[in-house]
């Protein structure tokens, strides 16, 4: 394991139970998905990969990562009824068991419809402790894992936009700890990963926004 | 002042420096690693604490099925038998069986737990804790500074060794969970911070090998008794260590040594449930039921 650990690795998550991985990281996995797509969720289809597709329903997995979807954390006791908290409020929802073999042994890939349709594919991975990685948006490879409160953009690429977003962050006060971008091959789009020492607001969100080439902007806050 | 440490013996080194027990050191490193204030780290554990004991309180009066329905009614069942104060086990480790079973079946059926260090192993040290802060009426506040003790035990154990079954078996989730108890206990009972570690080394030593092995890939058999099992073995350990037995082979290196032994265990004894209890006839029966 890493020096860099905390105390509160040892003693905690404060989680609901059975497990770290398959369900405290599966509900992580979720949040975040539904953060990325930046509204609420009409629609979601679940791949699952590896060992998710035997602890589905005995470490409740499905429920964990469905309640991540509706907005609850690892810690959050409705994540035992999310299956009839998703029916109540219209959440149409599937789990799919593949086949395929992936690096990591608690794989999924989420596939989101917002309730303005929206679309968006993220692919994570649980990695032990409840702790996850995000792998992957749509078509790019990435890598975001929470521990900061993340902006995530995608834009055209084009001289200065960079500047442009760390300048908003700059005047909301935002101190940024990590920053890192991903190139797609194709076409000239760009994501761009922002960790963040403080919260970014909605306001602060809304002005990235609406950066000239701006295609996409979402937050994750902070998952631990 | 610089309070981190990695092995067992610059805990030692960094308590008998400062004059300050292994929960102050734990308490200080965690604050200066994380840039909180001492009181706010003392907050997060003292709310750890409290849905530790929330979990406890609330699976031994809960009778209800397990997610996989394996377990769910031991709990109760221990209590009730405590109470009758019939025990062949003093009252204090039959009401600490009765909160490790009460908190593990909390966690199977989803219910609000702690893992420490990781859900499997989540009724150990809350269970022995919060039973002795019952039994002995210690102050909560020193029972969260004990929380600090285990956990900086457990610190050390993830460092060198491993806190998970699929990497280490067993020994690695509910041994060091029970090696944190006892260093735990030492601690609470006013043994010396070397006594503490003895308390640690005696645990893990009684549990080095232990395999993980759950029926059908669930978090309910044998985890819930054996939960139970490493809480009698953290209170037998802090015995001796409190009455002044060493262990021969110094913590740090039983640390190494369930590392390794754990590198050891075959994948089928690593949390895949491919052997052990796992492949019984009675496991096999229940996993190819309906
Ligand atoms: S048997 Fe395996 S799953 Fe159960 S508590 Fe032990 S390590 Fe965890």
């Amino acid at each position: 394991m890493s020096n860099n650990l905390s105390l509160f690795d040892i003693t905690g998550p404060i989680m609901i139970g059975p497990s770290s991985s398959h369900t405290a990281g599966a509900c992580r996995l979720g949040y975040a998905a539904r953060r990325i797509l930046g509204e609420d969720v009409s629609s979601v289809i679940f791949h699952l990969y590896g060992s998710f597709k035997e602890t589905l329903k005995g470490h409740g997995t499905d429920r964990a990562l469905l309640g991540g979807i509706l907005g609850f954390l690892p810690d959050d006791i409705r994540i035992r009824d999310s299956f009839q908290i998703a029916d109540e409020s219209g959440v149409m929802y599937a789990f799919i068991k593949e086949d395929e073999e992936e690096d990591h042994p608690n794989t999924v890939k989420i596939e989101l419809i917002g309730k303005t349709g929206e679309k968006k594919i993220v692919k994570g991975q649980s990695v032990g402790g409840g702790n996850i990685r995000i792998t992957q948006i749509d078509k790019t490879n990435l890598k975001i894992d929470g521990k900061y409160c993340t902006l995530v953009t995608r834009h055209w690429d084009r001289v200065g936009i960079v500047q442009e977003v760390t300048g908003i962050l700059n005047k909301c006060n935002v101190n940024i700890a990590q920053m890192s971008l991903y190139r797609e091959a194709v076409n000239d789009q760009a994501y761009m990963i922002i960790e963040a020492d403080d919260p970014i607001s909605k306001e602060c969100l809304e002005a990235v926004q609406n950066v000239a080439k701006m295609q996409y902007a979402a937050v994750i806050d902070k998952l631990y | 002042m610089n309070y981190r440490f990695k092995t067992g013996q610059d805990l030692l080194e960094l308590c008998y420096e400062h004059n300050l027990s292994i929960g102050e050191i734990a308490l200080m490193r965690e604050a200066q690693a994380s840039n909180m204030s001492k009181e706010e780290v003392y907050n997060l554990m003292l709310e750890s604490y409290k849905v530790m004991k929330e979990s406890a309180q609330k699976g031994i009066i809960t009778s209800e099925d397990s997610m996989g329905k394996l377990i769910g009614h031991n709990a109760k069942k221990m209590y009730d038998y405590y109470r009758m104060g019939e025990s062949i086990a003093s009252g204090m480790l039959s009401k600490a069986i009765a909160y490790s079973l009460a908190i593990t079946e909390e966690n199977s059926r989803m219910g609000k737990i702690v893992a420490c260090p990781t859900a499997g192993a989540c009724g150990v040290v809350p269970a022995v804790l919060n039973a002795l802060e019952e039994d002995r009426e210690i102050d909560e506040k020193k029972i969260v500074m004990a929380l600090f003790n285990a956990s900086a035990i457990g610190l050390i154990i993830a460092t060198y060794a491993s806190i998970s079954g699929a990497e280490g078996g067993c020994q690695a989730e509910v041994g060091s969970a029970s090696a944190m108890a006892a260093s735990a206990v030492v601690e609470l009972l006013g043994g010396s911070p070397r006594a503490s570690l003895e308390g640690a080394a005696i645990a893990l030593k009684n549990m080095l090998g232990l395999v993980c092995d759950p029926v059908a890939g669930l978090v309910e058999v044998p985890c819930s008794k054996r939960n139970a099992g490493g809480v009698g073995n953290a209170i037998t350990a802090a015995e001796m260590a409190l009455a002044g037995i060493e262990s021969f082979v110094p913590f740090d290196q039983v640390v190494v040594t369930m590392g390794r032994v754990g590198k050891m265990l075959p994948s089928s004894l690593r949390e895949t449930a491919q052997g052990g209890l796992a492949i019984t006839k009675a496991a096999k029966e229940y996993t190819q039921r309906d």
